[in-house]
């Protein structure tokens, strides 16, 4: 079985990172199960994680009065779910949910955030990282606007 | 004079390309709200009808007009003709109304195929969007048939929702074959759907497959394949390597009209398939 380490090391997330980066990461990184339907995060409430799906499957949700819960995304294995710790206010922009049961590594996003205050460089590094994710959530979600297969 | 970089096409073991052979309906399949499958056979009494996987017939409603639609059955049981249309214009919205006996005219079968052959032995990525799997199933049914022949063989399919999702039953089946690998995944979903939502393109850095060993097939609307093309490319695919079919105005099917020109090539004859680092400088571009 993998150690949180192993696991952090050998994920793509963290390619090219640093050993003494990485020990800062683990340091504030746990082991978090959800049951299929649990909430794992809820618009609004503050965003002080973000997680990294192991095993399962997680919806990300928008709350319509009149349709109710939306689903707009899904995130499964080896996918990193939320960024909304390292940008103000820290709040979460949706609700997510295991479909699944979901076993993924949590990283507290405050204590990183302290420790990137602290050290710059670890900071840039995960900033590189999370930018590229934002990037390409926004690429996928111009594509899904385009609505590419309906018809024109 | 047109060069033809591609030779593997078969409109030139058709005797008569520009005369309609008639076709009676056996079958119309709804496939979804807006889109079917119509099975055919010969009026004739011919065998069948050989053809390879990603070539189109020319379908003709008499009376009303011809359209340009993929055979999405399967090459190696050419006794039935399948084709499935969404209807979106004057001639598929008549086809949608005739019923089983009428008879269409076909012309066909026409245009390069995909590359079953050139794929033996490497892994096989296959992304479809939409209506786009319909091309696409005979190549799948011929991975199946000779599965022996290929390393992994990978599906990713994405449609609207899951309501627009083509062979349905058949996705069910592909989906529990352990020697395939099938993704689906939708744009939105309001309903009961537990799959994967999200746009196709997503799917392609989650797959285990070996790049530099792979062919990919792709078809969809173009803006989705060009992105499916840089997600692979990403990943290490070679341009020679990823094959696409092309969708433009087809008419007469035998290069001689012009209306599906797409710079210095014919879609109906060097394509509907292309290898896309012979199209590369065209994909995408504005003016054609």
């Amino acid at each position: 079985m993998q150690t949180l380490k192993q696991y952090l090391e050998e994920h793509p997330f963290f390619k090219g990172i640093k050993p003494h980066h990485l020990e800062n990461i683990l340091g504030c990184a746990t082991s978090v199960q959800f049951d299929a339907g649990q909430y794992i995060l809820r618009e609004g409430e503050e965003a002080n994680n973000f997680y990294i799906i192991i095993l399962g499957k997680v919806t990300l949700e928008i709350f319509t009065p009149d349709r109710g819960p939306i689903n707009i995304q899904t995130i499964g294995e080896g996918e990193v779910l939320g960024w909304s710790w390292l940008i103000p206010p820290y709040h979460w922009h949706y609700d997510a949910r295991a479909i699944e049961l979901t076993r993924a590594i949590a990283l507290d996003g405050k204590c990183l955030r302290n420790k990137c205050e602290e050290d710059h460089d670890l900071g840039y590094e995960l900033l590189k990282r999370f930018t590229h994710i934002i990037t390409s959530r926004l690429e996928a979600t111009r594509l899904q606007l385009l609505d590419v297969y309906g018809v024109h | 004079m047109v060069f033809i970089e591609e030779s593997y096409t078969m409109t030139n073991v058709i005797p008569q390309p520009m005369i309609p052979e008639p076709f009676r309906i056996r079958r119309m399949l709804k496939e979804t709200h807006d889109t079917y499958t119509i099975e055919l056979e010969s009026t004739n009494g011919a065998d069948g009808f050989p053809f390879s996987a990603g070539q189109f017939n020319m379908l003709y409603v008499f009376g009303v007009g011809e359209v340009p639609i993929s055979i999405s059955g399967n090459p190696e049981k050419p006794q039935s003709l399948f084709h499935t249309a969404r209807f979106v214009g004057n001639v598929t919205k008549a086809m949608f109304k005739l019923r089983r006996g009428d008879v269409l005219g076909i012309r066909g079968p026409f245009g390069s195929h995909w590359p079953v052959d050139e794929a033996v032995g490497n892994d096989v990525v296959i992304v479809a969007g939409g209506i786009g799997l319909a091309p696409l199933r005979p190549a799948l049914y011929n991975f199946i048939s000779h599965r022996e022949k290929y390393g992994k063989i990978i599906l990713l399919y994405g449609a609207r929702t899951p309501e627009d999702l083509l062979y349905k039953r058949e996705l069910e089946q592909w989906r529990g074959r352990f020697d395939l690998e099938v993704n689906v995944i939708v744009d939105s979903t309001t309903g009961i759907w537990r799959g994967n939502v999200g746009v196709v393109t997503t799917l392609i850095p989650e797959i285990q497959f070996d790049p530099l060993h792979t062919t990919a097939m792709i078809c969809g609307p173009e803006v989705m394949m060009r992105y499916t093309v840089k997600e692979l490319q990403n990943c290490g695919v070679k341009n020679e390597n990823i094959y696409v079919s092309m969708e433009r105005n087809m008419k007469c099917g035998i290069c001689l009209c012009g209306h599906c020109q797409l710079g210095s090539k014919f879609v109906c004859k060097d394509g509907p398939v292309f290898c896309y680092d012979h199209i590369k400088e065209l994909f995408g571009k504005r003016e054609i």
